[in-house]
């Protein structure tokens, strides 16, 4: 499936590597271990260099994402808006922690650093949709919202 | 013609195999190349539409950045065109960016042919069918969203840039945003762009583009504010066949979003400076290094270098000019310390973003070892305007180091949120509580974050302090991105220091010892303040934090003086402006044992009041850890040694009979 992304790009060229593990990822949902070795010979680079950039940036992942991935925005201002309550209440309701997915594949729960919305703090986002101002009393809503949703 | 793409006549002949020196000229004024007077009322209703001045259906502008967005812009645009459908009503509706005022979104503008543009606030589907039937059928204005009017006051709406909200600011950067279509290269032509670089294309050389800039006194908008003019200078002197000039759009300040909204609402102004910038320098190439987690911006971006392409504004020979520059975007994979600018080289050549000592600054080897220069997306969008308006004008506005304007973001316990453009030398009160509109509820203001993690919380005492680089280093914080997150009396010291070390321990890239190891036991100490050792008969533990509070200042100070780049510099800040400023909030934790703002979850007891507990049982279902009993209809209680203090039962509780202490 991935070998599409590498027709983009030249091969060989060293400078790529970001872009094909971003279109990579954009495919299955995270970077399976077959793929980064593909990457690593398209690029002509070694496994292990790959695997460093692929754990250095946030974005990349290497376990696959549940059908769901909600991002709990922990910038300063949602900070001060107490997005800490609305995460322990996501984790509490999903019985995960941060960074992980639920037993049923349904939801990923994870952090981010800023989404750039700090004018409606606190935020969260659930696939591409963006929810401002939550309150911890809208979650049960929002998680029933997807968790019978079908993509 | 529908666009300035399109040919008048057989006369006119700009295309990008044969570009027209004249073009920006001839789109605003033309036809320049030939006398028709046909094609003279062509390329003047053109403009007038393109600026909205003449129009035979209403316009309805909708902001659509991503604050918008998430306010429900999307559904009010559905409302809307559902409403016209059903009164079949014909009208247009544009998309725009962001006009700053994000408390108020969604926003949406309407202008009817020949009457003034009108902007509402918190335009909701639900009353999307009172303001159609108000504004657009009865020719009204609808009274109870006004927002301001575009054009002069009358019967008591006055003109938006006279509301509280704008009318102190000063638009330089912004003043697109929110007011054109950002997806429409034709609009940012109609509304004067491009110009700038067709002046500086057709009637300044290089160095002289850098002098210009260098005596506008424009420095960078990123955090450090070096002037510009010295960091173009620098590698314009440099001799190489291959130069490159980047975009920083790796907006990581938690708190700061202006690059966000200019990419979104007034992408081409950033491509323009660029352009202005690769002529200065000589580079051919240019990048943009944008976050991942802007998806919207990057697809304006795109959107943006396709039209520029089309138009013969990049590639080869641009405008008959010789000069070729080509413009690429980097996603950014999601790293704070890329937005320093040899971490962000060593992004975009596809390694892991870590920083490289300096020097050699970039401006001499930089990108691929070639001259690069890095500037942000503010002051990239700063520069087309110091060369139309000129740079007295430019060097005229600010303070005596300081000049132009600055973008402020603000967020957090802050009335009016938003986007904000000051002039230097505003003081930050005015900002905050002039502007920002104070705090809401009642609270009481206690301290203003500016600068990002890399920034200080500044007390009411020093927010007299005026915008400026030098003052406000002076008062232990720093411009930085320009995020101003304002707490208020709910907010507690310790835990925002606690929340941004535990941020830069995060982003720390692991590099330098004194960043790495040192962020990690700053953080350590921190968190062991507002622990409660009640349970805990270690008394080691107890030594161990003081001990630690002892070496606090000493480690942050050697964190400071040996990190190797701006990352680690400024991560010591929070905790040394929170010492500075909030001493005593510290020493109320460690000694009384107490977190006055109630953040601090292990030094609260929580206790349900007899009184008001009606004994629903509610907050006993919610607790996690069945901490709670009691009698249905009884006055509940809470097992103390059990209680973790999540604090699920006072959000549960609906009867407000639970205190926390």
């Amino acid at each position: 499936m991935h070998k599409k992304v590498f027709e983009a790009y030249p091969p060989k060229d060293k400078s790529v590597l970001i872009a094909v593990l971003q279109d990579v990822q954009n495919i299955y949902g995270y970077l399976p271990e077959t793929a980064l070795q593909e990457v690593a010979d398209f690029v002509g680079l070694p496994l292990s260099r790959v695997y460093g950039v692929a754990t250095f940036y946030n974005q990349f992942r290497l376990t696959p994402l549940g059908e769901n991935v909600i991002r709990v925005c922990r910038g300063t201002a949602c900070h001060v808006s107490n997005s800490a309550n609305i995460l322990f209440n996501l984790e509490t309701a999903l019985n995960i922690k941060a960074g992980q997915t639920t037993r049923d594949k349904k939801f990923t729960l994870e952090t981010v650093a800023c989404i750039g919305a700090c004018s409606i703090a606190p935020v969260i986002t659930v696939n591409e949709d963006y929810f401002g101002k939550v309150a911890v009393k809208e979650i049960p809503n929002i998680l029933k919202k997807y968790s019978t949703q079908k993509k | 013609m529908k666009s300035f793409i399109d040919v008048c006549c057989k006369e006119c002949w700009h295309s990008t195999e044969k570009p027209c020196d004249q073009f920006i000229r001839c789109c605003t004024e033309g036809p320049l190349c030939h006398h028709n007077p046909d094609c003279e009322k062509e390329f003047k209703k053109l403009n007038q539409e393109l600026t909205y001045k003449e129009h035979d259906l209403p316009i309805i502008f909708i902001g659509k950045g991503t604050c918008g967005l998430a306010s429900g812009a999307q559904k009010t645009e559905d409302a809307i065109r559902a409403e016209l459908d059903k009164l079949k009503i014909k009208a247009v509706i544009e998309t725009t960016g962001c006009v700053g005022y994000c408390a108020k979104e969604p926003i949406v503008d309407i202008k009817l042919p020949g009457k003034d543009r009108v902007s509402y606030c918190e335009v909701t589907p639900k009353i999307v069918s009172k303001l159609i039937q108000k504004t657009i059928v009865e020719k009204g204005i609808y009274k109870e969203n006004f927002l301001g009017k575009y054009g002069p006051a009358e019967n008591g709406y006055v003109n938006i840039n006279d509301t509280d909200f704008f009318k102190r600011q000063m638009k330089i950067v912004l003043e697109n945003c929110g007011v054109i279509d950002p997806s429409s290269i034709d609009a940012y032509i109609a509304h004067g762009g491009f110009k700038a670089l067709d002046k500086v294309l057709t009637h300044r050389k290089p160095e002289e583009v850098v002098k210009d800039i260098l005596a506008s006194g424009l420095r960078g908008r990123g955090g450090g504010g070096f002037p510009t003019g010295k960091k173009w200078e620098f590698a314009l002197k440099q001799k190489s066949e291959q130069k490159y000039i980047i975009c920083n759009a790796d907006e990581g300040d938690p708190g700061a979003f202006m690059d966000r909204s200019v990419l979104e609402s007034d992408p081409y102004k950033v491509v323009e400076g660029m352009l202005i910038g690769g002529y200065a320098i000589g580079a051919s190439v240019g990048y943009i290094y944008c976050r991942a987690e802007y998806p919207l911006a990057i697809v304006r971006l795109e959107n943006t270098i396709k039209d520029c392409k089309k138009y013969g504004l990049l590639g080869k020979n641009i405008l008959g000019s010789g000069f070729n520059f080509e413009l690429k975007i980097k996603k950014g994979a999601g790293a704070f310390v890329c937005g320093e600018e040899t971490a962000l080289i060593a992004s975009i050549e596809g390694k892991r973003g870590m920083p490289k000592p300096r020097p050699p600054y970039p401006a001499v080897s930089g990108l691929w070892g070639k001259p690069t220069v890095i500037n942000n997306v503010e002051t990239f969008a700063n520069v087309a305007q110091i060369f139309i308006k000129g740079v007295e004008w430019y060097a005229s506005i600010g303070t005596k180091t300081s000049k132009g304007t600055k973008v402020f973001a603000l967020s957090g316990k802050i009335k009016n949120t938003g986007l904000v453009e000051v002039p230097m030398g505003t003081t930050l009160r005015e900002v905050v509580f002039e502007i920002g509109g104070g705090i809401p509820n009642n609270k009481k203001f206690k301290a203003v974050q500016i600068g990002g993690p890399s920034g200080g919380c500044l007390p009411d005492n020093v927010m007299d302090t005026i915008v400026d680089y030098e003052s406000l280093k002076t008062v232990g914080a720093m411009m930085g991105s320009g995020g101003l997150v304002v707490m208020d009396e709910d907010t507690c010291m310790v835990d925002v220091a606690k929340f941004f070390l535990t941020f830069i321990q995060n982003e720390s890239c692991g590099k330098c010892v004194p960043c790495r190891e040192g962020t990690k036991r700053m953080l350590e100490i921190i968190e062991k303040i507002p622990m409660s050792y009640k349970n805990t008969k270690n008394k080691v533990d107890q030594l161990q934090r003081f001990k630690g509070i002892i070496h606090l200042q000493r480690l942050a100070d050697v964190i400071k003086d040996t990190s190797l780049c701006g990352l680690g510099q400024s991560a010591p800040n929070p905790i040394l402006s929170g010492l500075k400023y909030f001493k005593d909030e510290y020493e109320e934790h460690l000694y009384d044992r107490k977190c006055k703002a109630g953040v601090c979850k292990e030094l609260l007891t929580f206790t349900i009041n007899n009184d008001l507990c009606e004994g629903c049982g509610l907050c006993a279902r919610k607790c996690p850890v069945e901490a709670i009993m009691g009698e249905k209809k009884q006055a509940h209680y809470i097992i103390q040694d059990r209680c973790i203090r999540c604090g699920m039962c006072v959000d549960s509780c609906k009867f407000e009979a639970i205190d926390v202490e």
